[in-house]
């Protein structure tokens, strides 16, 4: 299943190219795409799993960069 | 400017007092010779706190976070080296400078997400709803098909549907970028998305709020940043190498010459520092995804609907064109175009073509029923059925009329002979006579020439046609077109062996287009390099199945979607090569010891607020 999720104050680009690349690599994760223009994170996975793959992405994308956050 | 940046602003103006007072106090005369250094160390390490204190704690997190090499690291080791160095006016300026460089660049990014949210802005807020006799507003998402929705002039349609009762004029501007209105009456179909100009009217709902037109172009926009374009993941995959690589040099060119050939220290560690400066790689990282989303937002202001930066790359590449003919090139409605009797007068001879067609639903029965313009009288036929796939034939007036194809015509021992117009010929015969022919064709639309002609003046070098049409029609098209090449008479699967070939015949590096109304031409689409779906207005298949989809009819839209892709390819290609250049020309002078560290934030900052801005051009598309 896709879902897109909005992504609060992603304000750096290449912050948004390093959180695509860390939650592709998820266990889990078929496909996922961060756009930084449009701040929204995509991601393609198993129904069940994606809940908790959206809060590890959360998780990532808070790392990466300050105040950044993945909207549940 | 929102009111972080406001914050940010003030922060700023107040580090600069404290740079300004560190430089123009005397120091001396106020706290002795003895203090006086220690207090414009305190002044200038008071303004640098002040303005990059922000930085340095980004700086301190991520590296606990394991993120070497980010933008916070580089500058703070890199003012901090030049405080070492005793440069501290350096220090805390470049500091400066960096952070009103970042603040620029939000504002322009904040700022162009707006303005493209702004083209977007389709999304109707409420629906007037009857219910129970009155009339309550709700959101649009509460209502159910089949409920009676009321739109009152200025308002914006909530959701698909038919019109019940009223007249009024409809913009549609800002779903097909089309600026002249739409009359609108009983019976009418109109979509979600669309301004109501003149009168109140009264439509009964067809579809859901998610399914609505409206929802489903937004969604569209929306996902448009999933299929990126290669020029995106260059980009994003070099500035993972280049930092790290320039973050290297930068120690190597510090450490190297001292320890080699006995070189100051102080100089080439400042070398080196400027290095590090010239190492984010925001600049690279920012410009392109900002210029694919100004190209996608121009095109969807012109009612071209983009479905990633993908398709942009790959559609200005197009060298073939490929046309669907019936929906596409012509406007899919058959009309009469010439009447051919034998003895009778051209008046009856429609008359009983008319007579024998007027129980089939066939667009070729309803085209001659519109020709005769007149009332069946039913009374008069007493018999009637259709051979399919040939013809029909009646009893009018005790008369046994046949209408139909040639085979039909064989089949019932009629002689008759073709037609030299192209089109659609259906032979009549009365009694076992032949008594002459109708010949219906498909209109080709007003811009279909112009289309084909801008295509080619682009330096499109093929252009061709697939069609299920006779032969004779879809070459009569072609010429009078002037598309290089056509294949006719095309079943479904024979339309995607034909485009194969097409594929295999284009020239290397270029792309194929393939243009259709995307209602059967879904392999088709899914197959060539780029599909384009016409006229999608209120077709969901067509915007299921293609690349772009065209919200006009119009086929000259082809050659607008093609010059903006161009552009902002070239906006593309001219931000990589601009940040990059600048960006090894101050390396280059810093490892000369020409450049210094203003030089450096500005290939950092200076140059992504210049390609923010140039990227907005794509927004832009001048006629």
């Amino acid at each position: 299943m896709k879902k897109t999720f909005k992504i609060k104050n992603l304000g750096c680009a290449n912050c948004a190219a390093k959180m695509e690349r860390r939650i592709k690599k998820l266990d889990g994760v078929d496909s996922a795409s961060v756009s930084f223009m449009t701040s929204r994170l995509t991601i393609e996975a198993d129904d069940e799993r994606i809940e908790e793959i959206a809060r590890k992405a959360d998780s990532i994308c808070r790392g990466i960069e300050p105040g950044c956050a993945v909207e549940l | 400017m929102n009111s972080e940046h406001k914050k940010i602003l003030i922060r700023l103006a107040a580090g600069l007092c404290f740079l300004l007072a560190a430089l123009l106090l005397p120091a001396e005369e106020l706290f002795g010779e003895k203090y006086a250094s220690f207090a414009e160390l305190g002044l200038y390490l008071i303004s640098y706190l002040i303005v990059g204190g922000d930085v340095l704690l980004r700086a301190i997190r991520n590296i606990l976070h394991g993120q070497l090499f980010d933008e916070n690291f580089l500058m703070s080791v890199a003012t901090i080296g030049a405080f070492f160095l005793a440069e501290y006016t350096e220090a805390v300026a470049v500091m400066l400078f960096y952070q009103v460089g970042e603040l620029f660049q939000s504002i322009a990014v904040s700022r162009s997400r707006s303005s493209i949210a702004e083209l977007m802005d389709i999304r109707p807020d409420y629906a007037n709803v009857e219910r129970e006799g009155a009339l309550s507003r709700v959101e649009p998402d509460d209502v159910k098909v089949g409920e009676i929705i009321v739109i009152k002039p200025g308002e914006r349609v909530p959701l698909d549907g038919e019109i019940v009762e009223g007249e009024s004029r409809l913009d549609t501007a800002a779903l097909t970028g089309e600026s002249l209105p739409r009359d609108a009456g009983v019976g009418d179909v109109i979509v979600s998305g669309a301004v109501n100009l003149s009168g109140v009217l009264r439509v009964c709902v067809t579809k859901l709020y998610g399914e609505s037109t409206v929802s489903r172009i937004l969604e569209l926009v929306e996902n448009a940043g999933d299929k990126k374009a290669r020029a995106e993941n260059f980009i994003t995959r070099f500035a993972r190498y280049y930092t790290p690589a320039v973050c290297g040099l930068a120690l190597l060119l510090a450490v190297i010459p001292p320890l080699v050939f006995s070189l100051d220290w102080g100089a080439w560690v400042r070398r080196g520092l400027i290095f590090l400066v010239v190492s984010c790689p925001c600049a690279l990282v920012i410009s392109v995804p900002m210029s694919f989303f100004g190209g996608i937002g121009g095109a969807s202001r012109r009612g071209i609907l983009v479905k990633g930066s993908s398709f942009l790359e790959v559609l200005s590449k197009t060298d073939t064109v490929v046309f669907d003919k019936t929906g596409t090139l012509t406007s899919g409605s058959f009309t009469v175009v010439a009447v051919h009797p034998q003895s009778v007068s051209e008046e009856q001879l429609l008359e009983y073509a008319a007579y024998a067609e007027s129980f089939s639903d066939h667009p070729i029965a309803r085209s001659i029923l519109s020709a005769h313009g007149k009332e069946i009288d039913r009374s008069r036929i007493s018999r009637a059925g259709e051979t399919r796939g040939h013809g029909v034939f009646a009893v009018v007036d005790g008369r046994t009329v046949v209408a139909g194809n040639a085979a039909l015509m064989e089949g019932n021992g009629v002689g008759y002979h073709e037609c030299h117009i192209a089109g659609t010929t259906v032979h009549i015969a009365i009694d076992g006579n032949y008594e002459g022919h109708v010949i219906i064709s498909d209109m080709l639309k007003d811009d279909a020439s112009r289309a084909v002609s801008e295509l080619k003046a682009l330096g499109v070098s093929t252009t061709a046609m697939l069609t299920g049409d006779m032969e004779q029609v879809a070459a009569s098209v072609a010429k009078e077109l002037s598309i290089d090449t056509y294949s006719s008479e095309l079943l479904p699967e024979q339309k995607v062996e034909a485009l194969e070939r097409l594929l295999m015949g284009k020239r290397p590096k270029t792309s194929l287009a393939f243009v259709g109304d995307g209602i059967n031409d879904a392999p088709v689409l899914a197959r060539a390099d780029v599909g384009i779906a016409m006229g999608a207005l209120g077709s969901d298949a067509a915007i299921e199945a293609a690349d772009i989809v065209l919200m006009n009819d119009r086929p000259s839209d082809i050659a607008v979607a093609v010059r903006i892709a161009r552009k902002t390819m070239g906006i593309v290609r001219q931000n990589i090569w601009f940040a990059l250049g600048v960006k090894v020309g101050v390396l280059v002078l810093a490892a000369a010891g020409i450049a210094n560290m203003w030089m450096a934030v500005f290939a950092d900052v200076g140059v992504a607020v210049l390609a923010i801005l140039n990227a907005m051009r794509c927004l832009r598309l001048s006629e």
